[in-house]
């Protein structure tokens, strides 16, 4: 055989692998991941593309291009998640950071359609771990009919940053007549809870161990967008909507009293708390009303409309445990009160720092 | 959570109430002081002022560990913290205590190793995990924490973790109560005596409030009904001419205390001569340091720090909340200079100080009641 042969054997064979697929073959990110060069495109096509690509993503385009029907606006919203441990009873990373997207979009009156997610990953981050994450982003993703247009990657060296963190933007869309907010709220309203609170937070603090506590706690994490059309689709005077995430119960009803200049009355043997969270928080020293959530909302409805609401929160699982927990009111402007079982009352006030255990 | 749930029993709560109200309405008004900050927070949180008769008035006692501690140990404390090879750990709300010029969360975000632990054990588990830190436990709180200190310094000379020590602030609940009752222009009639120190110490070491000061004293414990039970029983002492020394907390509280802890206690810890309280001053033997023995794990022997008395600030009137003599709204920097977010007095810090509980709780007064409303 000439050499004349050779050479055109060799780079024949070079050709063809320059057509093969980038295959994937490192157990950890390495800075070469975040390159843009060969490992980059490995990573995409192998973890992101193959996890979650769909028309939009698998163009590899710098941006998707969307259609928005006529009639609607849009709502976009972007969130960033950086929870340790990244895998804790109920959840993990990837679910949070679909979900909180998801639900901010829902408790704005959209429907959710499409989500872009960034990654930040630390250099030494296990593979199988990332594509566990990037596995429960898509699971989310499709259990929240979302389709995901868009994503981008970044490495940082070892020590810049936690294992992994996630960016994720939304847009949904909202119907031109549809309007709620703050100012429609009005004396006499109810105020509604989708379910047990204080779940999340309280599973999240038990994963972290330094509580040294065993409880049967699990995160709430869930998509809401169903629970909230269905209250829309029963309610339409539905005045208001918010997710009670960092901060709790008791923030979200401050926000509320704060914008609206009303008073938000809660009665606390109507707060639904899990026994074990009950429990965790009487240790603790915690209030459950301030541990966050990643699968509730809360609501205020007409009070004409109460039973309406909750018939229709009750018709989806993710709300069956909805409940009326308070009422709007206009004695004590821009603060939110709890009523005892005994009736004596208290402030529930904005939370100052981050909820500590007390020391006795 | 049944034990919880029946000292929150809304029907027991509504009898002692009208109990309450009909012992209150043939005494003159009354003063009761809470000594503990437990009691602040559990009163505060579950609305039990905006259920007393006026002329019962709660005042909140020197009880919070936070509260007592004086700006110049915090101080003392960030100073250890800030050395290159210190790791301190500390509980939670220790974090905001301001000392005279800085806290210790914000010496950490300036680069000093501080954790937060939620036991001393932690610390020396860390200890022995990083044996190239020197890792420093800050200790507080009255004698219901101190033997968890005590434990974490037999453990360590057990062990011999020789990179662990404690830097001792822990303080006693008698001697504070004798300085409050000895200040001028006291005008108490009865305490609510602290509940979970009075597990260690037994309700022994109060007989003199009954005895020397005559007035009576109940020991009680922190859930509504506790509270509540704990009101009547000093009402009825002082409506007939009593001053007792009772305990309400019986299913907690031994009448001896918990003499394995006093044991543990008096094998680590001597009585110091003196020790400042942030707001009160110098107090006689009102304070805990490690003993000879365990001076090898006495950060204090271990490190040099300034030991700077630093004076309250002016306008600070924490020493006048804690005696009773005002109450918290009534300081003239309260909410409007002193809030929890910048807190000027450590009455603010912790939930458990009384001006956060009421900064937090307490700021509202329904005009008119409104009805508990049934699920």
């Amino acid at each position: 055989m000439s050499t004349q042969d050779d050479r055109e054997k060799v780079l024949e064979r070079i050709e063809q692998w320059k057509l093969r697929p980038p295959r994937l073959t490192d157990d950890v990110i390495t800075m070469a991941h975040g390159a843009g060069g060969k490992a980059s495109q490995s990573l995409t096509e192998a973890v992101f593309k193959a996890a979650y690509g769909g028309p939009q993503l698998d163009r590899l385009d710098d941006g998707a291009v969307l259609d928005i029907p006529s009639g609607h606006r849009i709502v976009f919203t972007t969130d960033a998640f950086v929870v340790t441990p990244r895998v804790f009873a109920g959840g993990s990373l990837g679910d949070l950071a679909v979900n909180g997207t998801v639900n901010d979009l829902a408790v704005m009156g959209a429907t959710p359609k499409w989500l872009t997610v960034s990654a930040v990953l630390e250099e030494g981050l296990p593979m199988d771990e990332l594509r566990s994450i990037v596995g429960d982003v898509a699971a989310a993703a499709a259990a929240a009919g979302v389709e995901i247009v868009a994503g981008d990657t970044k490495v940082v060296e070892r020590g810049a940053a936690d294992g992994c963190y996630l960016t994720t933007s939304g847009i949904g869309l909202l119907p031109e007549n549809r309007e709620f907010g703050a100012e429609q709220v009005e004396p006499g309203d109810v105020v509604l809870v989708s379910g047990t609170i204080g779940d999340h937070g309280m599973a999240v603090m038990l994963a972290r161990g330094d509580l040294k506590l065993d409880a049967d706690i699990s995160s709430d994490t869930a998509p809401l967008h169903t629970a909230v059309a269905a209250l829309l689709d029963a309610v339409p005077t539905t005045r208001w909507m918010r997710d009670p995430t960092r901060g709790g119960l008791a923030s979200a009803c401050n926000e509320l009293a704060t914008a609206a200049n009303l008073g938000v009355s809660l009665f606390e043997e109507s707060l639904p708390v899990n026994p074990p969270v009950n429990g965790a928080c009487e240790l603790l020293g915690l209030d459950p009303l301030y541990v966050a959530n990643e699968g509730k909302f809360v609501a205020v409805v007409p009070a004409d409309k109460a039973d309406d609401a909750l018939a229709a929160l009750h018709s989806d699982p993710v709300s069956a445990g909805a409940v009326a927990v308070g009422e709007i009111n206009d004695e004590h402007p821009g603060m939110v009160v709890a009523h005892t079982p005994f009736g004596g009352s208290r402030i529930v006030d904005m939370l100052v720092g981050a909820p500590l255990p007390r020391i006795c | 959570m049944k034990f919880v749930t029946e000292f929150r029993d809304p029907v027991a709560a509504k009898a002692l109430i009208a109990e309450i109200n009909s012992l209150a309405k043939d005494q003159p008004p009354r003063k009761l002081m809470e000594v503990c900050g437990g009691h602040t927070h559990a009163i505060y949180r579950h609305g039990i002022e905006t259920l007393l008769p006026e002329s019962v008035e709660m005042v909140h006692g020197p009880g919070c560990p936070v509260c007592v501690i004086p700006m110049g140990r915090i101080d003392d404390a960030i100073a250890i913290a800030s050395r290159e090879e210190v790791t301190m750990c500390c509980f939670g709300d220790m974090m905001r205590v301001p000392g005279g010029t800085s806290t210790l969360l914000e010496a950490k975000a300036n680069g000093a190793d501080v954790r937060v632990v939620y036991s001393p054990l932690d610390a020396l588990t860390i200890a022995e995990a990083e044996p190239d830190r020197e890792v420093v436990f800050l200790a507080v709180g009255f004698e219901t924490t101190a033997p968890s200190t005590a434990i974490t310094a037999m453990q360590a000379r057990e062990r011999n973790v020789t990179n662990f020590s404690i830097f001792c602030n822990h303080v006693t609940i008698v001697a504070p109560m004798k300085a409050i009752l000895d200040s001028p222009g006291m005008n108490l009639d009865g305490f609510l005596g602290p509940g979970h120190v009075s597990t260690v110490i037994g309700t022994g070491p109060y007989e003199f409030v009954a005895r020397e000061y005559g007035l009576p004293l109940v020991t009680a414990g922190f859930e509504p009904v506790d509270i509540l039970q704990g009101v009547a029983m000093l009402l009825r002492q002082l409506a007939e001419g009593r001053c007792e020394v009772e305990n309400q907390y019986k299913r907690v509280v031994r009448d001896g205390g918990n003499t394995a802890a006093l044991n543990i206690l008096a094998q680590v810890f001597t009585i110091r001569p003196h020790f400042e309280w942030r707001g009160l001053g110098f107090i006689a033997q009102s304070a805990l340091g490690l003993n000879e023995e365990y001076a090898a794990w006495d950060a204090e022997k271990r490190f040099e720090f300034p030991g700077q008395r630093v004076a309250d600030p002016k306008a600070c009137q924490c020493g006048e909340v804690l005696k009773g003599a005002i109450r918290p709204w009534e300081c003239k920097v309260f909410g409007s200079a002193c809030t929890p977010e910048t807190p000027i007095g450590t009455c603010m810090v912790s939930s458990e100080g009384a001006c956060a509980a009421y900064f937090n709780y307490g700021r509202f007064r329904a005009k008119k009641r409104i009805p508990v409303k049934a699920t």
